[in-house]
C-alpha cells in the first residue's frame, strides 16, 4: 500500500491562531485529546506507521560540511517561522484518497474556543523500495 | 541452509493443518488462529532447545487447544464472544476438506481488502509471526497486528463458513480467482521489493511459491493453479541476473541470462506445457506464464519470439482489457513493427481520461520507444518526466540512469 508524509508547520492556519503558549489549559488540552485520539483511531485502523513531534525550532541547529574540514554549526532560528516543520504522521494506506481524509483531521484539529485551526497540512507519497508500485 | 528441515519449516507446514483442526472442531476463527499461534510461539521457544516432540503435531494441537480453551475462558469473562459461540455450533461433522485449501478460501475472502486479505493469508496459512509479517511490509508490530485482526473479525462479520464451495458451484470460479489473485499479489509484492533497498524484507514471493505449490497439490487438475505456479517459477528464474551487484535494476533487455536459474525455467515451462492439453481455454495466468516462457527461453532480448509475446498479449487483452497489458503488448509491437507503431498505441492510452493518461510508466515506455527510433531528445524528456512521477526508488534510479547514459551519448 502507498506510504504518505503528513507534515504540520508552525503556520498559524486560515484562522491565524495564536501560539499554543497563548492558548488557555482546556484548548491545549483540547487539541492534544483530538491528536491523541485520531492516532488512537488510526492505530486501530492499521493505517498508522508513525508520528513525530518535533522540539521548538529555536532549539534547531544548522550543520553545513565540506567533507573534509570540521562542521560548521549555526543555530536556528529559521527566518520564515511558519514554514518550519513542527512535526509529521506516516500514514499506510490504500490509497492517496485516504491519505488527504486523514490531513483533513489533522487540520481541523481545534484552536482556541474549539474553532478548527485550518492549518495546511502537507502530504507527501513517500518513495518505495519495490521495484513496481502495487 | 544445512539441508535438513529446520524447526521453523516443520512449524510453517504443520500451523495450517492445526488450525483447520481447531476451526473445525471450534468453529471460532479469530480465536483458533490466536490460540495456534500462541502454541507457534511456545514451540518455537522450546523446541530448538528441547528437541522436536516424536508427535509435533499432536503437540502443537494440545497445546492450541489448551490456549483456545483458556482465550474462551477469559474472553467469556470479558463476556464479548459468549454469544458468537453459542450461535456458531462446531462445525465437528463436517467433512474432512483438505487444510490449505480450507484456509486459503477463509483467508481469500472476497469480503476482505487485498492487502488485508494478503496479510491474513501469510498468518494463518502460511505460519508467519505477526512480527515477520510487519517487517514484511515495513510497518510497527501493532499496525500489522491490528489489520490481521481486523481481517480475521470482517471474515467473521461476513458469516463466511469453513467451507470451500463445491467444484461445480457457481461461487467455485469467482472464489478461486481470488485465492490466485492474493498469492498472485503476494508474489509480486516479494519480487518487486527483491530489487529495492529492503532486502532483508521477509521472502514473499518464495512464501507465495510455497502456498501456491500446496494449493496444486489439492487441485492438479486445474490448469489455471498451474499456470500461476509456472508464471512464478519462470518469472523468479530470472531474480539472480535482476539486480546489479551495486543493487540497481537491470531491465530484461539487458540482464545477463546466463545468470538465470535454468531449473526453475525447466519446470515452469513443463508445468505449463502439462495444461496444454486443457479443456479450458488459457485464462490470465497461463498467457502470462506463457509470456514469461517465450522470454526465458530466446537467447537474447533481439533473438525473441516477439510475434509470439505480441498475440499472447493481445490475447490476455481481449480476455482483460487493462491499459498496464496495452502498454507491454505497445513495446512488443515496437518490437515486430518498429517504434512508431509501439509509439502509435501509446498515444491511446495517452489520451485525456484515460486511467493511465500521464502516468510515468507510460513516460517510461515512451522514453524507451524515442531512443529505439533515435529520436534521443524526446527520450530524455519522456525519462525525466517518468523518473519525476514514479514512487519507486530502484525505478527512479534506473530512469535516471538510462537518461544519464543516452546524455554521455
Amino acid at each position: 500500500m502507498p506510504r504518505f508524509l503528513l507534515i504540520v508547520n508552525h503556520d498559524p492556519g486560515l484562522t491565524q491562531a495564536p501560539p499554543m503558549d497563548e492558548w488557555t489549559p482546556d484548548e491545549v488540552a483540547a487539541h492534544m485529546n483530538y491528536y491523541e485520539a485520531l492516532n488512537r483511531e488510526l492505530i486501530e485502523s492499521g493505517e498508522l506507521v508513525g508520528v513525530t513531534i518535533l522540539a521548538d525550532p529555536r532549539q534547531a541547529r544548522i550543520v553545513h560540511c565540506d567533507g573534509a574540514s570540521s562542521a560548521v554549526v549555526t543555530d536556528g532560528p529559521y527566518p520564515e517561522s511558519k514554514e518550519v516543520v513542527a512535526g509529521f504522521q506516516v500514514v499506510d494506506v490504500e490509497s492517496e484518497a485516504r491519505a488527504v481524509e486523514i490531513a483533513a483531521r489533522v487540520s481541523a484539529a481545534p484552536g482556541p474556543a474549539g474553532v478548527p485551526i485550518q492549518q495546511p497540512i502537507e502530504v507527501r507519497q513517500v518513495m518505495s523500495g519495490s521495484a513496481e508500485e502495487p | 541452509m544445512t539441508g535438513r528441515p529446520s524447526v521453523e519449516d516443520l512449524l510453517r507446514d504443520l500451523a495450517p493443518q492445526v488450525l483447520a483442526i481447531l476451526v473445525r472442531r471450534f468453529g471460532d476463527f479469530a480465536l483458533c488462529e490466536d490460540a495456534v499461534q500462541e502454541a507457534l510461539l511456545t514451540a518455537a521457544r522450546h523446541w530448538p532447545a528441547g528437541g522436536v516432540p516424536d508427535n509435533p503435531r499432536g503437540w502443537l494441537l494440545r497445546a492450541a487447544t489448551r490456549q483456545f480453551t483458556d482465550l474462551v475462558r477469559s474472553e467469556r469473562s470479558r463476556r464479548l464472544r459468549e454469544e458468537r459461540m453459542v450461535r456458531e455450533p462446531a462445525a465437528a461433522g463436517a467433512p474432512a476438506h483438505d487444510d490449505t485449501l480450507v484456509l486459503l478460501f477463509m483467508c481469500c475472502h472476497p469480503a476482505l481488502t487485498l492487502a488485508s486479505a494478503v496479510a491474513l493469508t501469510l498468518r494463518a496459512a502460511g505460519g508467519l509471526t505477526t512480527a515477520e509479517i510487519a517487517s514484511a511490509y515495513l510497518v510497527p508490530e501493532a499496525t500489522m497486528a491490528q489489520r490481521i485482526s481486523r481481517a480475521k473479525q470482517r471474515v467473521e462479520a461476513s458469516g463466511a463458513r469453513f467451507e470451500v464451495p463445491a467444484l461445480d458451484s457457481e461461487e467455485w470460479t469467482p472464489r478461486l480467482r481470488a485465492v490466485l489473485h492474493v498469492l498472485y499479489l503476494m508474489f509480486n509484492e516479494g519480487y518487486a521489493a527483491s530489487a529495492g533497498p529492503a532486502l532483508h524484507r521477509v521472502e514473499l514471493s518464495g512464501e507465495a511459491i510455497r502456498l501456491t505449490r500446496a494449493l496444486r497439490r489439492v487441485l492438479p487438475a486445474d490448469a489455471e493453479v498451474a499456470g500461476l505456479l509456472a508464471l512464478m517459477l519462470l518469472t523468479d528464474a530470472r531474480r539472480p541476473a535482476r539486480t546489479s551487484p551495486a543493487g540497481e535494476l537491470v531491465p530484461l533487455d539487458e540482464q545477463d541470462r546466463g545468470l538465470w536459474d535454468r531449473r526453475l525455467i525447466r519446470e515452469g515451462a513443463a508445468l505449463l506445457a502439462s495444461t496444454f492439453g486443457s479443456r479450458t481455454p488459457p485464462g490470465e495466468y497461463r498467457l502470462q506464464a506463457a509470456i514469461a516462457a517465450v522470454h526465458d527461453q530466446a537467447p537474447s532480448a533481439v533473438a525473441t519470439d516477439w510475434p509470439q509475446i505480441l498475440a499472447l498479449y493481445g490475447m490476455l487483452e481481449r480476455l482483460r482489457p487493462n491499459p498496464v497489458v496495452t502498454l507491454n503488448r505497445a513495446v512488443a509491437l515496437a518490437m515486430v513493427e518498429g517504434p512508431a507503431a509501439g509509439l502509435a498505441l501509446v498515444d491511446d492510452l495517452d489520451a485525456p481520461g484515460r486511467p493511465l493518461a500521464g502516468h510515468h510508466r507510460l513516460h517510461a515506455v515512451r522514453a524507451h520507444l524515442h531512443e529505439m527510433a533515435g529520436d534521443v531528445g524526446s527520450a530524455l524528456v519522456h525519462y525525466r518526466a517518468a523518473a519525476a512521477r514514479t514512487t519507486s526508488l530502484p525505478e527512479r534510479r534506473h530512469l535516471m540512469a538510462r537518461a544519464a547514459r543516452l546524455r554521455a551519448g
